[in-house]
Order: C-alpha cells, then sequence, then structure tokens
C-alpha cells in the first residue's frame, strides 16, 4: 500500500494539495480522476520525486524503475521515433513496443513527420521498452481513436505491472477493466 | 528541370553582375581605378598559374583557419562554463562585452606588438569567433528544454547519457548557424589583420603590395581570391554540417 499522509504544496501562490492523504494500490490498475487543474500531475510528480512536497510524507513506494508517460509527449525532435522510444531502452524493445502499438511503418520518421496520435504512441512505446516495474500515464489517451486506444491498454496490461493513469475520459478508464479509482480534488 | 532552372536563373543573375561591372569600369575609362572583369579574372588566372600564389594563399588559409578552429573550441568551452555557473558568467560577461565591442583594429595594432606578424591573424581570427560562437552556444544550452532533460534522468539517463542524448543534439543548429557566420568575418577580419601585420607570404601582404604600387588590377584579383576561397569553405562548412545534422 502506498500511503499519502497530510501532503501540502503550493505552486507559484496557489495552494494545490491542503492536508491531502489517501492510500494507493501498489498493483493491478489505479486510475485518478478530477476536474484539470486540480493537481493529478503534480501528484504523479510527487510519486516519482520529481517534485517535493512543501509537507507530508508519501511512503510505501515500492517501484525503482518507473516508466512515465508524461501529459505532453516530450519526444526529441531531432531523434526518429525508434531512436525516441529506444531512450531508456534498447532498439530490440524499442522496435518490439512500437509494433505492439502499430507503428512498425513510421518508426523512421521524426516526430514533425507524425500525426498527433502518432507521436503519443511514441511516447507510450518509450514507456514500454523501459520495462520499468510501475507505469505511470498521464493522460495516455490523447490524440488515439478507439482502436489505438485498446491496442495500448493491451500493452500495458501484458507488461504486468502496477499502472496509474490519469484520465478524464469514462470511456478511457474502463477500457482498464477492474481498477481502483481515486478522485481528486 | 527545377535544377536546371534554377541554375539558369544563377548564371544569368552572375551575368547582369559582371555586364554592370564591366559597364562602369567602361565607364570610369581608367583600369587604375576600376578594373573590368576581364582583367581581374585574366590576372587571377595567371596568378594560380604561379606556385607561389599558392603558398600565399595556402598559408593564409592556415593562419586564418587555425584561428578559427581555435575561436569555435575557445568559444565552446567558456559557453559550456558561463551556461553551468551564473557566477562565471556574471565574471566573464564585461570581458565578452568588450571584446565584441573593441574595432578590430585595435587589437590588430595590439596584438602587432605583443605577437610575430604569423600570429597576428590567427589571433584576430580567434577573437572574432570565440565570441560569436561563445554567445550562441551558451544561449542554446540553456534553453534545452528542461522538460526532455527532466524525461531523459526518469528513463534513467545518467549525466554523460543526458549530455549526448539530449544537450547536444539540442544545441547542435544553434551552434552550427554561429559556425558558419563567424567563418566570413573570421576571413575578413583576419585578412586586415595580414594587411596591417604583413607576414611574409600572405594575401594581405599581397594586397598591400599592389596599394602601394597601385597595381588595381592586382589588388582586385587578390580580393576575389579571398572572396572565392571564403564562399568555398562556408559551402564545405554547409554541407559537412548537412551531414552532422542528417538533414
Amino acid at each position: 500500500m502506498i500511503k499519502i499522509r497530510n501532503l501540502n504544496l503550493s505552486l507559484g501562490g496557489k495552494t494545490v494539495f491542503c492536508d491531502f492523504s489517501a492510500d494507493l494500490p501498489e498493483t493491478g490498475v489505479t486510475v485518478f480522476r478530477g476536474a484539470s487543474g486540480m493537481g493529478k500531475t503534480t501528484l504523479f510528480r510527487m510519486m516519482l520525486g520529481l517534485q517535493k512536497p512543501d509537507s507530508g510524507t508519501i511512503s510505501g513506494i515500492a517501484f525503482q524503475r518507473p516508466a512515465v508517460v508524461f501529459q505532453e509527449d516530450r519526444l526529441m525532435p531531432w531523434a526518429s521515433a525508434l531512436e525516441n522510444a529506444a531512450l531508456g531502452s534498447g532498439d530490440e524493445q524499442a522496435q518490439a513496443a512500437l509494433k505492439k502499438l502499430g507503428m512498425e511503418e513510421s518508426m523512421y520518421l521524426l516526430p514533425r513527420e507524425l500525426s498527433g496520435g502518432m507521436r503519443r504512441r511514441v511516447a507510450i512505446a518509450r514507456a514500454l521498452a523501459y520495462g520499468g516495474d510501475a507505469l505511470f500515464l498521464d493522460e495516455p489517451f490523447t490524440g488515439l481513436d478507439e482502436e489505438n486506444r485498446k491496442s495500448t491498454v493491451k500493452a500495458v496490461l501484458e507488461a504486468g505491472v502496477p499502472v496509474y493513469v490519469i484520465t478524464h475520459e469514462d470511456a478511457g478508464a474502463e477500457l482498464f477493466g477492474p481498477h481502483e479509482t481515486v478522485i481528486i480534488g | 528541370m527545377k535544377a536546371k532552372n534554377s541554375w539558369l536563373k544563377k548564371a544569368l543573375i552572375a551575368l547582369i553582375y559582371l555586364a554592370v561591372w564591366e559597364a562602369a569600369s567602361l565607364l570610369v575609362g581608367r583600369e587604375l581605378l576600376l578594373p573590368s572583369p576581364l582583367s581581374t579574372l585574366t590576372r587571377l588566372v595567371a596568378l594560380l598559374g604561379q606556385w607561389e600564389s599558392w603558398a600565399i594563399t595556402g598559408l593564409t588559409l592556415l593562419r586564418i583557419m587555425s584561428g578559427y578552429v581555435l575561436g569555435v573550441a575557445l568559444g565552446i568551452l567558456l559557453a559550456i562554463v558561463t551556461a553551468r555557473s551564473k557566477l562565471m558568467e556574471e565574471f566573464l560577461a564585461p570581458f565578452r562585452s568588450v571584446v565584441k565591442a573593441t574595432p578590430v583594429t585595435s587589437f590588430i595594432l595590439l596584438a602587432l606588438l605583443w605577437l610575430d606578424s604569423n600570429l597576428v591573424p590567427l589571433f584576430i581570427a580567434l577573437l572574432m569567433v570565440m565570441p560569436m560562437v561563445w554567445t550562441d552556444t551558451a544561449d542554446a544550452i540553456l534553453h534545452t528544454d528542461p522538460r526532455l532533460i527532466e524525461m531523459g534522468k526518469t528513463f534513467g539517463l545518467r549525466k554523460a547519457g543526458i549530455i549526448r542524448k539530449i544537450y547536444i543534439p539540442s544545441v547542435l543548429p544553434q551552434f552550427l548557424a554561429a559556425c558558419t557566420t563567424s567563418l566570413g568575418f573570421a576571413w575578413k577580419s583576419g585578412v586586415a589583420a595580414e594587411i596591417i601585420a604583413l607576414p611574409q607570404r600572405s594575401i594581405g601582404y599581397k594586397l598591400y603590395e599592389s596599394k602601394l604600387r597601385i597595381e588595381t588590377v592586382d589588388l582586385f584579383a587578390w580580393t576575389l581570391m579571398v572572396i572565392l576561397l571564403s564562399m568555398l569553405l562556408e559551402k564545405l562548412l554547409v554541407k559537412g554540417m548537412r551531414r552532422i545534422r542528417r538533414d
């Protein structure tokens, strides 16, 4: 169990978390819901150690090597889809991940030559190829059609690691099957 | 078809410029004041037939290009130092401003006091190139997308990996552009330094000599040589860059 206790955080003079506590499962799929601007991404960042809370604790984190799909794609504009996907892994893993997401035709294209949905899939492939012991997906479905959402969820569940997802869509959350839901805000 | 057209267009434009030059020279009517394109080209071809001209050109090239390479290297080094440390940036910023603002002739005259005349053009080219590469490279380092750096760290890249996979490719376009722009400056200021420092066997010496003897055709021919070399070097540099950037 990941225990979040009495979290407080202000960013730029705005209170994002005020005495926030929650328990999160260490296995399976956890979906974070809530209106935008309520701090879902910031909670992710604190769980990943990218953002320190002003006060409060997050304990019981068992993962060592989280793989992240950020809210933005964060692709290197000078590198091909394959090079981007292989950033934290080898070419083989990256190729396999891109194939799972239906990107085998576009591996050697640069991000600017890809559509928005394809760029999203490269970012997801990078996280899958990394082989982390937990997956953090911040709005993974942005720009993806129904078919690609399904293949993304399939590939994510196949990884067999705990998955933490931020999505504002009911349909997106349902695709993951049984899951815990945490409401933020 | 398109490539052919663009060549034709370029040739036509060059021809128009040559015609204007020829007309002006005819109008002036004195080779001493404005030599015709034909006599300039004839002299250039004659120069190219002499071993001595090649030696002169080679030595000028060597002086200026050594200064250029050293200037680029120093510019990179200073860019890294000042981009990494705010204190170093504040400390070195006045130095950069002074180097940028000082008239190149003042530097040439100063360098003449300190250095062998062969080293003056090298030093001057270095001084021209260094601040340009420094400024642009430091700027590019500071503008590397922090979200990409965070992403790289998240995906397990260490410092060397972040530098190699994120910083260098991100900085490269602006750095290479600074290299191209500063090449022209190195070349012009380097030749100017030669004209004042007068190292034996240099294009600058030849330019000075032709002015002294009022051999305007020589002045034009050597100047044309400088222009052609500068264009050639820039072409080579741009070609090399395309290779590095893979586009």
